[in-house]
């Protein structure tokens, strides 16, 4: 179970000191699916940042199954059980796909195992395997493999910064079902950040961050019709909905 | 067969991935002077009897073959100086692994010159590997300066894959390329300088014959207070295709400088460059952090995949 305990970030900018997120507390159980969603510029990436260790609070604690990891470091939350898929995942010049993979994992992967996570979210696995992580993938195709890095290993939370972002639709009907799946088995609790109606649908929970603050958090049969009916915030739904 | 010590069994392994043998076509330089060599049928090595070096003829026969001629120096003080010649017939498809490795445990400075020259004939394809690597305790300098001038008659196809990893105080490697018609050249330079190290690389690459391409890459990294200066040039004089591309990453207190030049004296002449210096990218270390690697692991990775 993962705790967020009254989380603050002010950061400063032009030396003026911004309020981004404003006393978050949460909780998210094992196995438990939460979507986080809201308006943009609301302070849901932070939020994950935050969680990951990549940004640093000023206030507030985080625990995982009762630990408390606040002070710990990226790579040392990524060593306890957490995994992060990121909005906008980095290049890397001269690195191979399969040798991404293989860093992801923590372990050399065999090339079934990379092609298995690959053609897991829609990439056509052998053409890519030898290929190198730079800029000669779009933009759709390091958003895919970015996820395919996080499902390379198992974690006992995994967060996704909006993994519908910049990926074709029927790459995006093949993600669902990976979450499907993810949720299904229960090994892992899963954070995603979404404005997507089918990835909302999927939470157990749903919690609407707006302003740096938790606008509404409950069950989805709670907050969904609110949702639909945009009563909170500006989310980007399915526009059959809003109609 | 030769008695080949311990050290220079070593440094062999670090300067001939494929694994040095007296087998085949080979010769191994030591100290200055020719240890031992062996000829196939379709590769015949000749010590020159005017100066310093071997020549190297290789067949039209040859067929997806390798020779093998690394230098290895654990002398301090030594000064060699080497010309080797390679004459590549018509059609021969060859790899030769070379390479230069100095363990320097003495206080004065170990230098080897190679000056290579390739007669490439028609269509046939050689790649060239070549590895330069230095040890040992010692204060005296280690030092490397490669001359290496390629000529591709038309229609050959010419790899030159040149990486300098470690432990070489100085190097100034000049390079010169004289292309054919539909000659292509692929040409990647890895280096990486740490400590006060200096490395100097000049290439000049002349597109003569119509339908000619280059695709030149060079990767660097520099560390510590070590300095670092590129100077590939492509000339187009024909119709051909030309792309240079620079990246290095600068670390510490070290300095890079990366001065690609193109140079169009054909209107059908199409070059490119590309040149990037620039620190690691945080957000690469993040992204590694994010899979359990600590920052020094996640900076390792980075240099060693960008050199990969």
């Amino acid at each position: 179970m993962l705790e967020v305990k009254n989380l603050v970030f002010h950061p400063l900018e032009n030396g003026l000191e911004k309020s981004i997120i404003e006393d978050v507390s949460f909780t998210v159980e094992d196995g438990e699916m939460l979507v986080i969603t809201g308006p943009n510029g609301g302070g849901k990436s932070t939020l994950a940042k935050l969680m990951m260790g990549i940004e640093t609070p000023d206030e507030g604690s985080i625990f995982m199954d009762g630990e408390d990891i606040s002070h710990y470091r990226i790579d040392e939350r990524a060593n306890a059980g957490i995994g992060f898929a990121f909005q906008q995942p980095p290049r890397f010049k001269g690195m191979t796909v399969r040798r991404l993979l293989s860093l992801a994992a923590g372990c050399e992967l065999p090339e079934n195992k990379c092609c298995d996570y690959l053609s897991g979210v829609g990439l056509c696995a052998r053409e890519y395997l030898d290929r190198e992580v730079d800029n000669t993938l779009s933009g759709g195709e390091m958003k895919r493999l970015e996820i395919a890095t996080v499902l390379a290993k198992p974690h006992k939370i995994c967060i996704f910064d909006e993994p519908e972002a910049g990926i074709d639709l029927w790459s995006f009907s093949m993600l669902v079902k990976q979450f499907e799946q993810l949720h299904a088995d229960k090994k892992e609790s899963l954070i995603l950040i979404s404005h997507q109606e089918r990835i909302i649908q999927m939470a157990d929970r749903i919690m609407v961050v707006k302003d740096g603050k938790i606008e509404a958090l409950d069950t989805k049969e709670k907050v969904l019709p609110g949702l639909m009916n945009e009563d909170i915030g500006c989310v980007c739904m399915n526009a059959s909905h809003k109609a | 067969m030769a008695d080949i010590d311990q050290m220079t069994k070593s440094v062999l392994e670090k300067i001939d991935s494929e694994g040095f043998k007296q087998e085949g076509a080979y010769n191994l330089r030591y100290n200055g002077y020719s240890l031992c060599h062996g000829n196939t049928e379709h590769i015949t090595i000749k010590r020159k009897e005017d100066k310093q070096g071997i020549d190297v003829f290789i067949s039209g026969a040859a067929k997806d073959e390798q020779v093998h001629i690394p230098v290895v120096v654990t002398e301090s003080g030594v000064t060699d100086v080497v010309y080797n010649d390679f004459y590549i017939e018509d059609g021969a498809q060859v790899t030769i692994v070379a390479g230069c490795g100095i363990h320097n445990s003495g206080c004065n400075d170990s230098r080897h010159d190679g000056i290579h020259t390739f007669h490439v004939g028609k269509n046939a394809n050689v790649r060239y590997e070549e590895k330069h690597y230095g040890e040992g305790e010692g204060t005296g300098g280690r030092i490397l300066n490669p001359v290496t001038k390629i000529i591709l008659e038309a229609n050959s196809v010419f790899t030159l894959d040149t990486v300098q990893i470690k432990g070489v105080d100085s190097t100034k490697r000049e390079t010169q390329v004289e292309m054919g018609e539909n000659a292509k050249l692929f040409v990647m330079e890895k280096l990486m300088t740490h400590d006060k190290q200096n490395a100097i690389s000049n290439m000049d690459v002349y597109l003569n014959g119509g339908g000619s391409s280059a695709q030149i890459i060079s990767r660097s990294v520099a560390r510590g207070e070590s300095r670092q200066v590129f100077h590939p040039k492509a000339v187009g004089r024909a119709l051909c295709h030309a792309h240079i591309q620079c990246d290095s990453i600068i670390m510490d207190q070290a300095k890079v400088c990366s001065i690609p030049e193109i140079d169009a004296e054909h209107v059908d002449a199409g070059i490119i460059h590309e040149a990037a210096i620039g620190r690691i990218n945080n957000e690469q270390l993040i992204k590694l952090n994010t899979f359990g690697l600590n920052g020094e692991e996640a900076e390792a990775v980075i240099i060693e995949n960008f050199l990969n």
